[in-house]
């Protein structure tokens, strides 16, 4: 008899709640019942309520069970789950799960299925076909399909891609770097970490073809240090990818030369804006430069640069494999492709939700996310990180693309959603916006470091209507206007929105946490 | 905020084991480009802090000024530049697990250790940092022990993280 294939994420998220132990519970079950099993960590599929989540390949294509704990084990091995064996942790077909069917899942294609420390298993999946592809085309071939794609940045600001990609490529030969922001600072953002510890490979083959569009052949990852087990499985990719000849002095055998560098960061969220990255990566302290000049004609070590979010480069393969009209073809306005958005907070379904751009707010709070997970009704939600706008439900009819949130007051920024029930005080998520600010400024620039602080103290001295509040308005028009980035420049968001859709929360003093 | 040290106060002296973590560091980084960040990091991998002394022969190694080293020491949260406790304790304070009332942990840490951010118990078990999102925002509240993510952290399940960091057979040695 064959062993049966049976997967338990490795996903730092899946560990957080107990996979490792399951993993090991069940290596221990099996060896005890003398069962053949081929146990495969793989990426987590995004179904994080149900994590520790325990597939089995089955003729039928592969089962889930889950959460389970590794108490639970041995009671699945006597319901016979190698078959896939009816249990209480039962699901059915993996792929057959409303959260799963309702996607379209182009970027995550293979996270979760595929074992993220195989090439091999990443080739059998699909992977590499973007890269060979490329190496046959011509470089203003692979940016054309960029181009034609629509695609847009994944790490907030949504600045089409095609436009960087040509300013790279047109400045003169000699060095020119691929530089990966893999800094993911949003709250309520993972789709990044996801991708690097579920399918790197992807991530590599992204940039790999980028660096063949633009003539470059170094590549630079900045990735958070808060994601421990990102670094070891891109270093371990990394790694693999070298032995195989996918990086080095001839790609695949091409005569093209490409390599990585990885580089952690430090726990700045200002390093995740683009130029105070390029500090950062140089070892300096992460100062955001002014532009002009843009990083694509100046950018890390003063050489052009192609700067890119993870998910905006693990788009890439799918682009050139299957061409840019393809990904223009989902999506709408001029959203174009799929966004992976992430679930999080106070959230009955949190996960990962790739979806066509152009599905409402609600269809994904309510018919993804099931509503709370403390029962209770939602109040507001956060989307786009810290410095995007709390919406509540009166916008929860918005359709989720980045021009229809634009005019609804927020931003889709990096697609993280979070979500708050009744009990949250908007005041005192204003304040926390504020402060954030001040903790986080890189500190050049006086509307930012200095109308931070001061917005903390004006925000605390709000019980109710009166010279405070229109204190706090001015304090956010300085800031958004007389701001050299975004941090400063859009701290107002949160804070305004707050104070716009839920005024009754700055009614009143200051409230006991708890 | 991490107490940062005072340029202009007199360091502590190097141990010659931090000595040689220093050479171990700068060996292993000196010829990367913008070898500062990686340096710092193995050497806070191998001491668990930056020590102030250990600013001067960075800086000459690398040919920069020490002001310069001291700027980024100081400019990252990461760094720090008092020695932690035996375990380090990064509890998430970001939007997502607020929601998930993360700042109910905050108070259990400081009702059963006496701590807040930035501080070490009284019995040098456990350094309580606050971090910004660590990627589990689904399974929030989220914290970090020793590198190792938790999620769905209730107070048990705290108290267990507190429990082993405490009674880690090492309390005696104090
Ligand atoms: C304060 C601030 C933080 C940012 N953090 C990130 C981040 O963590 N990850 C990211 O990809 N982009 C981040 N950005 C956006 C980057 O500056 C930049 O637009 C992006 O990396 C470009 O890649 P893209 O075109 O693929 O989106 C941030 C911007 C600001 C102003
Ligand atoms: S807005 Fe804030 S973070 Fe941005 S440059 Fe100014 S001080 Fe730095
Ligand atoms: S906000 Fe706490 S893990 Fe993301």
């Amino acid at each position: 008899m064959t062993a049966v294939k049976v997967f338990v994420p490795i996903d730092a998220a899946a560990r957080s709640v107990g996979a490792d132990e399951v993993a090991a519970a069940v290596q221990a079950e099996a060896k005890r019942l003398g069962v053949a099993i081929e146990l495969i960590r793989t990426g987590s599929r995004g179904m994080f309520w149900l994590e520790p989540l325990v597939e089995v390949a089955t003729a039928a294509g592969r089962v889930a069970y889950g959460p389970v704990t590794a108490a639970d084990v041995p009671g699945l091995f006597a319901a016979g789950f190698l078959q896939g064996g009816k249990h209480p942790l039962l699901h059915g077909k993996t792929e057959e799960l409303a959260f799963l069917k309702r996607q379209q899942r182009v970027t995550f294609a293979r996270v979760g299925v595929v074992d993220p420390r195989s090439l091999r298993d990443y080739e059998a999946h699909g992977g590499l076909r973007g890269l060979r592809a490329a190496l046959a085309m011509a470089p203003a071939q692979i940016v054309d399909e960029v181009m034609t794609s629509g695609l847009r940045g994944r790490g907030g600001a949504a600045f089409p891609a095609g436009i960087k990609w040509k300013t790279v490529a047109q400045q003169p030969p000699g060095q020119k770097y691929v530089v990966c922001n893999a800094d993911e600072g949003d709250s309520g953002t993972y789709s990044d970490r996801m991708v690097i510890e579920g399918d790197p490979f992807l991530l590599i083959e992204g940039m790999l073809i980028a660096g063949l569009a633009v003539g470059a052949d170094q590549g630079w990852i900045y990735l958070r240090s808060e994601y421990p087990d990102a670094e070891v499985a891109l270093m371990a990719a990394i790694d693999m990818a070298r032995r195989e000849g996918l990086l080095g002095k001839s790609v695949l055998g091409s005569g093209r030369a490409f390599d990585l560098h990885l580089r952690r960061g430090a726990g700045a969220y200002i390093c995740g804006e683009e130029t105070a990255m390029l500090e950062s990566l140089e070892g300096k302290r992460g100062m955001v430069r002014p532009k002009p000049p843009l990083p694509a004609i100046a950018g890390l070590f003063g050489k052009p640069s192609l700067i890119h979010n993870v998910m905006s480069l693990a788009a890439v393969p799918t682009i050139v494999e299957k061409g840019g009209a393809f990904h223009a073809g989902l999506g709408v306005g001029r959203s174009k492709g799929t966004l992976p958005f992430q679930l999080a907070g106070n959230v009955k379904h949190g996960g990962l939700v790739e979806v066509p751009f152009g599905m409402t707010l609600r269809e994904l709070l309510y018919d993804f996310g099931g509503g709370t997970a403390s029962g209770r009704p939602i109040k507001a939600v956060q989307v786009g990180g810290p410095l995007g706008a709390y919406l509540p439900p009166a916008k929860f009819d918005t359709p989720l693309d980045y021009e229809a949130f634009a005019q609804a007051g927020g931003m889709l920024g990096h697609g993280g959603i979070v979500v708050f029930d009744d009990t949250v005080d908007m005041k005192a998520m204003a304040r926390y916006a504020m402060e954030f600010c001040a903790v986080e400024s890189c500190g050049k620039c006086t509307p930012c470091r200095i109308g931070s602080t001061r917005g903390v103290e004006v925000i605390d001295q709000i019980a109710g209507p009166g010279p405070q509040v229109a204190l706090l308005r001015d304090l956010c028009d300085t800031m958004t206007h007389a701001s050299l980035c975004a941090m400063g420049g859009l701290t107002p968001m949160p804070v305004l929105s707050a104070l716009d859709h839920f005024p009754e929360d700055f009614a009143r003093g200051a409230r006991a946490r708890g | 905020m991490q107490p940062t040290a005072d340029p202009g106060a007199t360091p502590v002296p190097l141990t010659a084991a931090q000595r040689a973590a220093i050479d171990v560091a700068i060996a292993a980084c000196r010829d990367l480009p913008g070898a500062l960040l990686p340096l710092l990091h193995k050497l806070q991998e191998q001491l668990g802090y930056v020590p102030p002394a250990s600013i001067p022969p960075i800086a000459k190694a690398l040919g920069l000024s020490q002001a310069d080293v001291h700027g980024v020491i100081t400019f990252y949260h990461d760094f720090r530049t008092t020695p932690p406790g035996r375990h380090v304790v990064k509890l998430c304070r970001a939007e997502a697990c607020q929601a998930m009332g993360c700042q109910r942990l905050e108070q259990h840490v400081q009702d059963r250790l006496g701590i807040t951010f930035g501080q070490t118990s009284a019995d040098g078990a456990v350094t309580l940092e606050a971090v910004y999102c660590l990627g589990n925002c689904a399974l929030s509240p989220a914290l970090l022990v020793d590198g190792r993510l938790q999620g769905r952290v209730s107070k048990e399940r705290l108290d267990r993280v507190l429990d082993t960091c405490v009674h880690d057979g090492k309390e005696a040695q104090r």
